[in-house]
Order: C-alpha cells, then structure tokens, then sequence
C-alpha cells in the first residue's frame, strides 16, 4: 500500500533538483557537476563553443584524460590509437580555454572519471552528476544521481547548468542475505542482469537496497552500480549510509567542518520512505549466487563458472535462442562446453567496473605466490593514480610483476578498443570490464566478463577459473 | 536542426535485438573531434569485409542493391543501448537514416536522435515483423511514409500509430535548439540555484573555496 507523501530516493533527488516542470513528464533538472573526458568532452566543448555559447559555471566542471590516454609508463600525449594525441591536445585546449579543471596526462589525480569522481569527493551523495559516459551512473553508489547522457546533453547541462529530462520508473531490487565468500558484487551485477534481462531495467531508475546491499563496501557498491546501464537503467542508486560518510570524510573536494555536518544531517534524509510506491520490485536471495562469467556477447549471457554453456534450445524465445547462436559462433565456442575448460588467452584487471584498491587487492590475494599460465598476456591497469600509488605502498604492483602481469598507468586502456591496443582477433580475454559486445575490446576479440578474483584465478591456470577452484586444484596437486 | 515533419523513404530490416551503439559506429571509427565524418563508419565491423577495411561485405542488409538510398531502419528491440557516443546517430544522420523504427532503444541513444533531427519510433514487435516482410518484397517500391503530425506510420495497405513524448515530438517537428529554449529560463534556473545554494551550501562551497585558494 502507497502511503500518501512517501517518496522513493529517487523521488527525493528529483524533485530536489526540479528546477521547474516542463510538463509531459519532463522536467529542467539542476545540474550539480559535470564531468568531461577527452573522447567525448573535446567534441562537446568546441561545438558549444562554436554554437556561441558559453559555460555557465566553469567550477562545477570537471575533465579527465583517460578513454585515449596511454596506459604505458612514462606516457606523453602521444597514443597507440592513430589520431588519439588530436583529441588529448583539443581537450587541454578547450577546458584551458574554459577555464575547467583538468585531469591531465600526468596529473597525480588524473584516473578514469568513475574513479576520481568519487574519490576526489567531486560527486556526493544528493547531488546530480552527468558525465557524457554512460557508466555514469556507479556514482549512485554513494546516494549521487548520476546519469550518462550524450554529446548535446552534455553541451546543454555546461551552457545552462540544467538538463530537460523525462522521468523514469522507479523500480527496488532487493538483495537479501549473505553474499558467499568469494562471491563477489560483479558476480552479483551479473546474476541479476541474468536473471532479469539486459534489458530489465529499461525504463526505471533502480534502488538497490536489502541486507546484502547494506554489506557491501563503499567500493563494491561502484562496481554495482556500474553495470546499471548494462541492465538497461536509467541510472542506480543506494541509500547512503555510514560507510559512505566514512569513505568520504576529508576527501579533496569534500565539504569540511560546518557543511560536512550540514551535508550528512541531510543525506541522513536520503533514503525511501516506509511506504514508498515502486513501479516493480525484485527480489534476490544472495545466498545462492555462485561466482560466474560470461559466455557470450550480451551482459545477459552468464553461467556459473562450475556450469556449462547452455543448450540453445533451453532459451525458449526466439530472438534469444538467436542470439545465444550468433554469440557462440562470435566466441568461438560450443553449447555445452564446460565453463572450467574455456582456455583464455589473456587476463585484463582495470576499468571503472573493477580498477580500485580493494579489486586490486582481490585480485593480488589470488596472484600473490603463483604465476600466469604460460602463454597467457596478464595487465593490470589501476582505475586512478591514486589507486596506482596507494596499491604501490602494499607492494601490490610486485606482487602482479613478480606474477607476470603488466602493470599500467591508470587509463581505461584495453576495455574498449579505440584503434589503438588490443589483445588482437580471436584472443579469448577474462575481463574485468562491463561489456562483452561484439569488438568492444577489438574486431574480432572475445570477452568474458568475471571478478577480479576470478580473471586472477583464470590468468594462473589458462583456464577460465573461480579462486575456489584454484586453491582446490592446488591443495589436490599438492 | 534539421526538423522532422513527413518523410518517405526506402526502410532496411536489421532485426536483431540489442545493437549497441559499438556496433553502429565501432570507436575505431570515431577518428576525429569532429561530428562529422562518421557515416563510413556505419556499422563499419558488418558492412565491410575487414577490421578498417572499405571492402563491402554483401551479406550485409545495406549493401543490397534493393536497399540503396535507405532512409529509415526497422531494428530490433533495445536498439543503440550500451555506449553514450553520439557518434551513432551522428553516423545514422550522415549516411542518411531519418528513422529508426524498433520496439525499444537505448534512453541515451533516445535523447541523442531527438537532439539530431533523427526521429526514433517505437512499435510492437509484431508490427515491425509485419512492416518487414512487407518492406522485404520489394523493398524499392514499398517506401515507408512516416508522418510525425499525424503519428502514423505506413507503406503500402500496411498501417498504423505510434505515439512519441510531447516534448521530444514538438521539438522535431520545429527542429527547435534545446539550449535556446532552456536559456529562455534562465530567470527560473538563477533564482533556483540562488535557493539552492542557501539550502545547500556544503553543495558548492568546497569547490568555490578551493578554486579561490589557488587565486592569487
Ligand atoms: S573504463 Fe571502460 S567502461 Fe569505464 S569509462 Fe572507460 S571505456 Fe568506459
């Protein structure tokens, strides 16, 4: 039963920045932060620029250099992607020109911008953020509505602090329960959108909420949220509550001493009321949930990583049925191939999904002491320089050198392919990343999509491997 | 922008579910900081035979002869999900594309058509398959009219609605710029920004602060 007056967390972000209704279900919502990057920011900044328009609050704005930039140590702005260095050098130019922090090359704060968002304190909870990236929304994570929008969007929320948008849904995915040990947020992210559809979120913003939710580190909680836009979302969020103030006390852009205690006396408000009305709720037992992968090239196409492929017929749609079949001819693989026997040839740790410390750390535990499959092409890529120089301090980069892997600048370097490095066609890669389409890590490159933990496991035996398995594997060896 | 009122033109089927916004114009192709040049890029991983590569690929549905001069695309359900780059409708735009006609799209790919003159029309499942089989006969001579006055859709004695948000609708049939009309407001944003700042003050007084800190 609705109780009159109870609003969602969404309701409440909404209409708190409802500047005015624009009637058939549009509103011109205030817009807190922007965030820039130079695949997209340049082309944005010069057409409004050219359009004759100008920014309206240049301090509200923010650019990173991170989809081009290279992941090699001792970069410049030179890249392996042909013409990259065009869109480096527009980028500096134009937020130089517009007077916009930038995260530059070679800045100590420059990372992929889910990352530094959040840890520069740049997001927070109750405040709008868009970024032309639609992996915008891992910042609802924190309480922040966060939403990915396209090039004139982001054109028109820099010349009028505001964005003409149409309401979605609301929908509540309740997780309840105890995720297992080694189950992890990814494998969470992924069940669910298997579970429901890539397509199950469309037209809704989604409140994850429930007891598993309430477990969940701060960080864990980006890595689901991420993937809302994999669900089809308009964006994610999750009620903030003490872990997110503890995350982001004293962060660099943080508010300190007397409006830090205005700002969590009111994020404190920031939750759905008893009562509160949900287009549609789902419900998800965490318990149950095992680590898994993906098989095909859709978010939707997951198997437990002790599982098979399914058979194609066991997909009693249609277009689904079709797609399992153009997936598996797409990555080279049989219906009912055991999982575990999948050999990989390449193991990639990074991206806004999975690149900060704690992944890091994950993924270190299951490296530490072993080494990479022989054959087999290992990179880590850190989500921020930050993360590089704090996994540094643990000894983390020795522990993934020592392993075999690569160890990067922070970038988003090989989750997608902009031209430039790929792990080549037909290479299988266990990836981090949130998206297995079709030659989104080059033409002809075939993704599975796992936790760190898993894609760790999977680069030490050549196979596609749970930690679980490793050690057990090991313990019947030894 | 180029406003959207009656158009007829020769309709594609491209029915797979799920075409992302990779698979329109693949990143490799986005080459330039620029918003134009894209249309080669087209589907570029489909089209041609070769990663990078010019040679077409006949199996693809565009290159067909009977489908020269396409105009407007009948695709499946979820279309231009994934990747926010606008890139994709600009590629759509400058090969020619005026339409998209699917059972669902991307909401950022959504937004990106309307601010691109590109009209986006959703309709049941079945009725695409209806249109599709009729368009595929002959596809030259069964042109689809799409009249975005009436919303309403048809080729041949093939026929029917569709409905789009008033807001997106008005603004492609006058081809209005949204900044403009935004700005038209900006009275109403000032004074809100001012309420918002005295509520909210922890919102923007650490970036304020920061930026005056590195002021001489
Ligand atoms: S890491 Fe990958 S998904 Fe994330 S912003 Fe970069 S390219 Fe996009």
């Amino acid at each position: 039963m609705a109780i009159s007056g109870a609003s969602t967390l969404f309701d409440k972000l909404w209409s708190a920045h409802s500047v005015c209704d624009l009637g058939n279900g549009e509103a011109l919502l205030y817009i807190d932060r922007v965030f820039l990057h130079e695949r997209t920011g340049s082309i944005a900044l010069q057409s409004l620029h050219s359009a004759g328009y100008g920014v309206r609050d240049a301090r509200r704005v923010f650019c990173t250099m991170d989809h081009i930039v290279d992941t090699f140590p001792g970069r410049g702005d030179k890249t392996l992607m042909p013409s990259g260095s065009e869109f480096i050098v527009a980028t500096r130019h134009e937020t130089q020109a517009a007077d916009i922090r930038l995260f530059d090359v070679n800045d100590p704060d420059q990372g992929i911008v889910h990352v530094i968002s959040p840890e520069q304190g740049l997001v927070l909870p109750g405040l709008t953020l868009v970024c032309p990236d639609s992996h915008t929304c891992t910042q609802g994570a924190i309480g922040a509505l966060a939403w990915g929008i396209g090039s004139s969007e982001a054109e028109h929320a820099l010349a009028t602090g505001t964005l003409r948008v149409r309401k979605p849904k609301n929908m509540r995915i309740v997780v309840d329960g105890t995720l297992r040990p080694g189950v992890t947020a990814k494998d969470l992210v992924l069940h669910l959108i298997a579970q429901f559809g890539a397509n199950g979120g469309a037209g809704y913003a989604v409140e994850f909420a429930g007891t598993a939710i309430a477990q969940l580190d701060v960080e864990a909680r980006f890595t689901l949220c991420n993937m809302a836009v994999e669900f089809s979302a308009f964006t994610a969020v999750i009620a903030p509550d003490d872990k997110v103030e503890a995350y982001l006390a004293g962060r660099d852009f943080a508010p300190k001493g007397e409006h830090w205690r205005e700002a969590v006396e009111y994020w404190r408000s920031l939750r759905s009321d008893a009562g509160a009305t949900f287009e549609c709720e789902l419900h998800v037992d965490a318990g149950v949930i095992e680590p898994v992968v993906t098989w095909g090239t859709s978010p939707e196409q997951v198997a437990g990583i002790g599982g098979c492929i399914p058979d194609v017929h066991s997909f009693t749609e249609p277009h689904r049925r079709e797609a399992a079949l153009r997936a598996l001819q797409y990555q080279g693989l049989q219906a009912g191939e055991q999982i575990a026997d999948i050999a990989v040839n390449a193991a990639f740790i990074g991206s806004c999904t999975n690149s900060r410390l704690s992944d890091l750390r994950a993924a270190a535990e299951v490296v530490k002491g072993r080494r990479i499959a022989h054959g087999v092409r290992g990179v880590v890529v850190p989500g921020s320089r930050r993360v590089k120089k704090a996994a540094e301090r643990e000894g983390l980069d020795r522990i993934f050198v020592d392993a075999g892997f690569e160890w990067r600048d922070s970038g988003c370097s090989m989750c997608f392919y902009a031209g430039g490095e790929t792990f080549g066609e037909f290479q299988r890669v266990i990836s981090t990343t949130n998206r297995n389409f079709e030659g989104r890590q080059g033409p002809n490159t075939r993704t599975h999509l796992a936790s760190p933990a898993t894609v760790a496991a999977s680069a030490i035996t050549g196979s596609i491997t749970s930690a679980e398995m490793l050690v057990a594997s090991e313990s019947l060896i030894a | 922008m180029k406003p959207f009122i009656c158009h007829t033109g020769i309709a594609a089927p491209l029915l797979r579910r799920n075409i992302d916004t990779d698979a329109i114009i693949p990143s490799r192709e986005m080459k330039r900081v620029s918003k134009r040049g894209l249309g080669e890029g087209l589907f570029a991983a489909w089209r041609y035979t070769l990663p990078g590569g010019r040679e077409p690929n006949p199996s693809f549905v565009l290159n067909g002869p009977e489908y020269q001069h396409t105009s407007i695309l009948l695709a499946g359900d979820n279309f231009g999900c994934g990747s926010s780059r606008e890139h994709a409708v600009w590629a759509l735009a400058e090969y020619g594309i005026r339409a998209v006609i699917a059972s669902g799209f991307g909401a950022i790919f959504h937004t990106n058509c309307i601010r691109n003159g590109v009209l986006p029309v959703r309709l049941d499942e079945s009725e695409i398959s209806a249109l599709a089989e009729r368009v595929q006969r002959d596809p030259q001579n069964n042109a689809v009219t799409i009249d975005l006055q009436q919303c309403h859709i048809r080729c041949g004695d093939f026929t029917c609605d569709f409905f789009l948000e008033e807001g997106a609708r008005e603004m492609l049939l006058n081809g209005l710029d949204p900044i403009a009309l935004t700005l038209k407001q900006r009275k109403a944003i000032d004074s809100f920004e001012q309420a918002r700042r005295k509520e909210h003050a922890w919102a923007f007084a650490p970036l304020e602060e920061c930026v005056e800190g590195v002021l001489p």
